[in-house]
């Protein structure tokens, strides 16, 4: 066009990046990838291959391997060899080799970000400004956490070999949020990219390479869903680390039960976004551009349920529909490109089956009129309003660039929507008004919260949900736990502990003493009307207890769940009933050692330090209650980022058979201490120091329902405990071998679980019974981030 | 909402009443402010033939100006000069323009200068503009100020650039900024009147997006970000909460206002961004020197320089363009 008549249209006209390096790495490859193993770049002999396309144009850029069962154990054997020697090194040495990989990663970060935009369809502004130095950042960090490790955190220690699988959304991205903090602390790593999206990862094995990683501790092997299922359940690895859709990290969760990995999820979500009244709406248009139309809307903390305060509805969708009129959708090489394209027909047909059958029950449509490219997999960024939460457009996640909005009367309502979700990852707050930014983002369930502000991400601050969105942290300190274990982890095999049996003929003489079972702060009978005898080692009747069933636990769930008032109770007021609690406990100090003496069998001497450890717990976790703070993170911003903990919720726990006063209080009370609300299984065997706990709980000032206790046969309530969807994290420590039933259960909403898997924990020591690891399990980190300025 | 589509294209803005509540109302957030216009030079890219276009139309939205205590008629004469012949007859002949087809969007100047200018554009068409109400500071007394508008409109100026008292934002007497630009306004009869509001002045966003909102309403022409004498003179987010308020006001009235920023804008690629973000938020009709100025006297000779590289893919140099 000439320069005459560009005057009159002042059209932008085409910027494309040049994509000629990139194409002519593919060509040293001879457009086929290799698998990085042990060092090596290989591409092993009668490899099958799949292609990898570019989405903007359907053209091929290379054939990816798809790694065979012996890749796979190759890539584990690597990683296990070198595993014990990395961790040797020490922070220190394991620095500067993150360190490098920062810096090579800066030194090629062009040919990284027009690969990445190549491969995914995400325009180059993207790539260029925002993935590529996030990466960068990413390992700067976590090369500073390896540095730091010996002196910050010489209770923990690597957990081993992490089997690592990631998204197609940012592919670098996820590969330094699972390689920089897994190989920080030591561990060695087998990471899996995603079928659509290979090429940044062996780009990434060859700086690898030139940072002289030591052969091992980073391996990448490609391929499809088979190959992350192998990888995950493979025997070789310690640590399963995924981020993805919630479908497949159920499948991972139900898939490794019982195997005895630890494992962190990031996976979907449906965030809200919601505009009071008071924001600055202009400010707060511009955000969805960034919330929901960042990465094609291809991104798992998305703001994609709009809600707007109704006195400003109709402006601000006007305002919002305006704002779209400019979106530029298209090419994603060129770099005035705000929307590119999505990562492959396939997920394009997703989104637009996802969209055509929802609008069938409601909903006005309105779609930007930027005309879409002829060629390529393109979806025009969409918002649909008047959405209600009945439709399934406010509910599933569309991972696509469609925004869905409805309005809200009162911040009561906005909460009260924003959380009426299965999810729970991530949101944004817009308000001039701190107090009620401040007000509203504890309230929100959800790993992070963006106040006047969205999609914020950097590598000092956490980042993970709640909820089908996970759990585990990736950045900040709380992401660096989800690769270390502490240094003084049990390891001991658990002996199982039977009850003692004797003759069920009760003796007449005392007055009979049936215990019940402890709900909503009452003590009910068990609806099963069954009690069981508890004998003595003498084989003398001493009590009977009740028999809990799924009914029990349902009422005991709903009684903790009615409770939650007491995460909001001052931690003071939390650390005095606690004390109260170890004061009451004290007052009947010999009564509990008589109990556990006579349950038991063991000698006079282990009851009462029993019981004497159990006061100690409980004055311990009093005194944690108020001293177990967040943080403020150095995130770069004009601003904080506010880490938070705050309680998990409803924690249902399986309690240890030994140790039955002990393990009890030792799982109680830190989880008390943070503001939790605890259904609690006791000691199957030895029920009767935990229902002798109901008389001292009623005078300690326990608010109901905050601690319930269904005394049961571990069997009978583990299934409908670990699959309750109200209950929001599992413990077990029982001594019957259900560590994989629990893992598997909890995976129905995806709730934490923290189970023995066997290993005997000794109670009575300070360093396995008690401390962080308890307050980590008790807490969710919640990063709120507070932009500031006038 | 949308009240006035049926508002003459080039209707002047008449002004509103005032509405504190709509005043009131006015948000401002510093942080999201300030991401958008980081982000914005990475999310437009402007090159080759369509990049000389917008620099020739960055030249068109010039105010060249001087405005120093030593300024003389023959110094005047040589920047109207310039403004005639903003760029070489060579460059525009291989950008395929006319002789003449592109002259800066006016020329600012004192009042005592105002007959030169005048009498130097004859016949040009571009208009002259003059700043007044005893610029820099205002603080002149309310008469005076008042009858320099009268003199300067005139000794032949067709625009004038008013500075409005900051007291009166920094103490949120909004009525008293009301009356003063509609007095200002008044005086001006059928110049157009650009409200410099010397937002280094005013401290906040939201003063500046408040105080810009009540010059429109009081009937401006044009808002102005600075004087060019304030520490802090245009700035991108500034830019950005004062034409959204334009925008704001296009919405509710009909009536579109005209946007100059000024001082401390000197790069041609600044002047790439500020189309930018003129064009993403107000839309192309403001692309244009009826609704949008640059008050600056450094940028074209980088703009000169530029286009020189375009047309021949050698970086230029200074003494290769004629000085204004």
């Amino acid at each position: 066009m000439k320069v005459k008549e560009i005057l009159e249209t002042m059209d932008y006209g085409n910027a494309p990046e040049n994509g000629e390096q990139a194409m002519d790495w593919i060509k040293k490859h001879s457009g086929e990838m290799g698998l990085y193993i042990n060092g090596s770049i290989l591409i092993p002999d009668g490899k099958e291959f799949f292609e990898t396309r570019n989405p903007a144009n359907g053209k091929l850029l290379a054939k990816i391997c798809q790694a065979s069962s012996e890749d796979i154990d190759a890539a584990v054997n690597a990683a296990r060899q070198s595993q014990p020697q990395w961790e040797e090194i020490g922070g220190p040495k394991r620095a500067k080799y993150l360190y490098a990989l920062a810096r090579l990663i800066q030194k090629h970060s062009r040919l990284f970000a027009v690969l990445e935009t190549l491969d995914n369809g995400k325009p180059i502004r993207e790539s260029r400004d925002i993935d590529i130095p996030l990466v960068a950042r990413h390992f700067y960090y976590h090369a500073g956490a390896a540095q730091l490790m010996d002196q910050e955190m010489s209770d923990q220690r690597a957990i081993g070999v992490a089997g690592q699988v990631i998204p197609w959304n940012f592919p670098l991205l996820m590969l330094a949020w699972k390689i920089a903090p897994a190989i920080a602390m030591g561990n060695t790593v087998v990471l899996k990219p995603a079928e659509f999206t290979s090429l940044t990862a062996l780009l990434f094995a060859e700086i690898c390479i030139e940072a002289g990683i030591p052969n091992g501790v980073v391996n990448l092997i490609t391929g499809d869903g088979r190959v992350g299922e192998k990888l995950v359940t493979h025997e070789g690895i310690d640590k399963v680390a995924f981020t993805g859709s919630t479908a497949v990290g159920r499948k991972i969760r139900e898939a490794i039960a019982g195997q005895g990995k630890e494992i962190t999820l990031e996976l979907g979500g449906k965030s809200p976004y919601l505009v009071f009244d008071d924001a600055d709406l202009d400010s707060a248009v511009e955000g969805l551009v960034d919330a929901i139309w960042f990465n094609q809307g291809q991104v798992c903390c998305a703001g994609s349920r709009l809600f707007v305060q109704e006195g400003v509805a109709d402006i601000f969708h006007r305002k919002l529909i305006e704002r779209m009129n400019k979106l530029r959708i298209g090419d994603p090489m060129d770099k005035s490109t705000d929307v590119g394209a999505i990562v492959d027909p396939k997920q394009l047909e997703s989104i637009t089956q996802i969209v055509d059958d929802g609008l069938k029950e409601g909903g006005t449509r309105y779609r930007c009129p930027a005309e879409l490219p002829d060629s390529g997999s393109f979806y025009s960024p969409t918002l649909i309003t008047e959405v209600d939460p009945a439709c399934r457009l406010m509910q599933e996640e569309i991972f696509g660039p469609v925004l869905v909005g409805s309005t809200f009367r009162t911040p009561a309502e906005a909460v009260a929507l924003a959380n009426n979700t299965r999810y729970g990852l991530a949101a944004s707050i817009w308000t001039e008004n701190i107090n009620l930014a401040l007000d509203i983002a504890p309230q929100l369930v959800c790993g992070v919260a963006w106040i006047n502000s969205t999609n914020q991400f950097d590598a000092a601050a956490g980042f993970g949900g709640r909820r089908e969105s996970g759990f585990g942290r990736e950045g900040g300190k709380e992401g660096l736990y989800a690769y270390t274990r502490p240094i003084h982890a049990p390891s001991k095999k658990l002996v199982k502990v039977g009850a003692l049996t004797g003759n069920p003929e009760p003796d007449y003489q005392g007055i009979d003493r049936t215990s019940k079972l402890f709900i909503g702060g009452k003590q009910t009978r068990p609806d099963s009307g069954y009690s069981s005898p508890v004998f003595s080692t003498e084989g003398k009747l001493i009590g009977q207890v009740g028999q809990g069933n799924r009914k029990d636990i349902r009422n005991a769930v709903e009684a903790a769940a009615n409770a939650q008032g007491w995460g909001k109770a001052f931690a003071h007021l939390r650390a005095q009933i606690l004390y109260y609690l170890g004061e009451n406990l004290s007052a009947r100090k010999n009564e509990f050692t008589d109990r556990i003496f006579s349950m038991t069998g063991c000698e006079k001497k282990i009851a009462l330090e029993e019981v004497t450890a159990a006061i100690d717990r409980l004055f311990t976790y009093a005194a944690w209650a108020d001293k177990y703070d967040g943080s403020a993170h150095g995130v770069p911003i004009r601003g904080i980022a506010l880490a938070m903990n705050e309680p998990v919720g409803t924690i249902g726990m399986i309690c240890p058979d030994e140790s039955p006063l002990l393990g009890l209080i030792s799982l109680i009370a830190p989880a008390l201490a943070m503001g939790n609300t605890c259904v609690v299984v006791p000691s199957e065997p030895y029920p009767l120091s935990a229902t002798d706990l109901y008389q001292v709980f009623e005078t300690s000032d326990i608010p109901s329902g905050v601690v319930n206790l269904v005394t049961a046969k571990h069997g009978d309530v583990i299934e409908a405990l670990s699959g309750h969807m109200d209950v929001d994290s599992v413990w077990y420590f029982g001594s019957s071998g259900h560590s994989t039933a629990v893992e598997k259960a909890s995976a129905t909403n995806l709730k934490r679980s923290w189970v023995n898997h066997g290993i005997q924990r000794n109670w009575s020591s300070n360093e396995q019974g008690q401390g962080r690891e308890f307050l980590r399990q008790s807490t969710e980190v919640k990063n709120i981030w507070i932009p500031y300025g006038e | 909402m949308n009240s006035a589509n049926h508002i003459d294209e080039l209707a002047r803005n008449p002004g509103t009443e005032l509405d504190l509540d709509w005043i009131l109302a006015v948000q401002a957030n510093t942080s999201a402010i300030e991401r958008r216009c980081k982000s914005l030079p990475g999310r437009r890219s402007i090159k080759k033939s369509n990049q000389a276009a917008w620099l020739l139309k960055a030249i068109t939205c010039i105010d060249l100006t001087t405005l120093s205590g030593d300024d003389t008629e023959s110094r005047v004469r040589r920047l109207c000069q310039k403004a005639k012949f903003p760029i070489r007859a060579d460059l525009l002949e291989n950008l395929e323009l006319e002789p003449g087809a592109i002259t800066t969007g006016a020329i600012c100047v004192y009042h005592d200068m105002i007959a030169a200018a005048v009498s130097a554009l004859k016949g040009s068409g571009i208009p002259v503009a003059a700043v007044s109400t005893g610029f820099p500071a205002g603080l002149s007394p309310f008469p005076l100020r008042l009858a320099e508008i009268g003199e300067s409109v005139q000794a032949g100026a067709q625009e004038i650039d008013i500075v409005i008292s900051r007291r009166h934002v920094l103490t949120q007497n909004w009525q008293a900024l009301y009356d003063e630009m509609k007095a200002f306004r008044e005086a001006c009869g059928e110049a157009h009147v650009k409200a410099i509001l010397a937002t280094g002045e005013l401290g906040t966003l939201r003063n500046v997006a408040r105080a810009s909102m009540i010059c429109m309403m009081a009937g401006a022409d044009f808002i102005k970000t600075s004087t060019g004498k304030e520490s802090v003179n245009a700035t991108l987010p500034i830019s950005l909460i004062m034409i959204r308020q334009i925008r704001d006001y296009h919405d509710r009235t009909g009536y579109k206002v005209g946007y100059k920023p000024a001082g401390g804008i000197s790069k041609a690629k600044d002047a790439l961004t500020y189309l930018t973000l003129i064009k993403e938020e107000l839309g192309n009709r403001w692309l244009s020197p009826d609704l949008f100025r640059f008050g600056a006297s450094s940028l074209l000779g980088d703009i000169e320089r530029q286009l020189e590289h375009f047309v021949t893919g050698h970086y230029s140099a200074n003494y290769r363009h004629a000085m204004g």
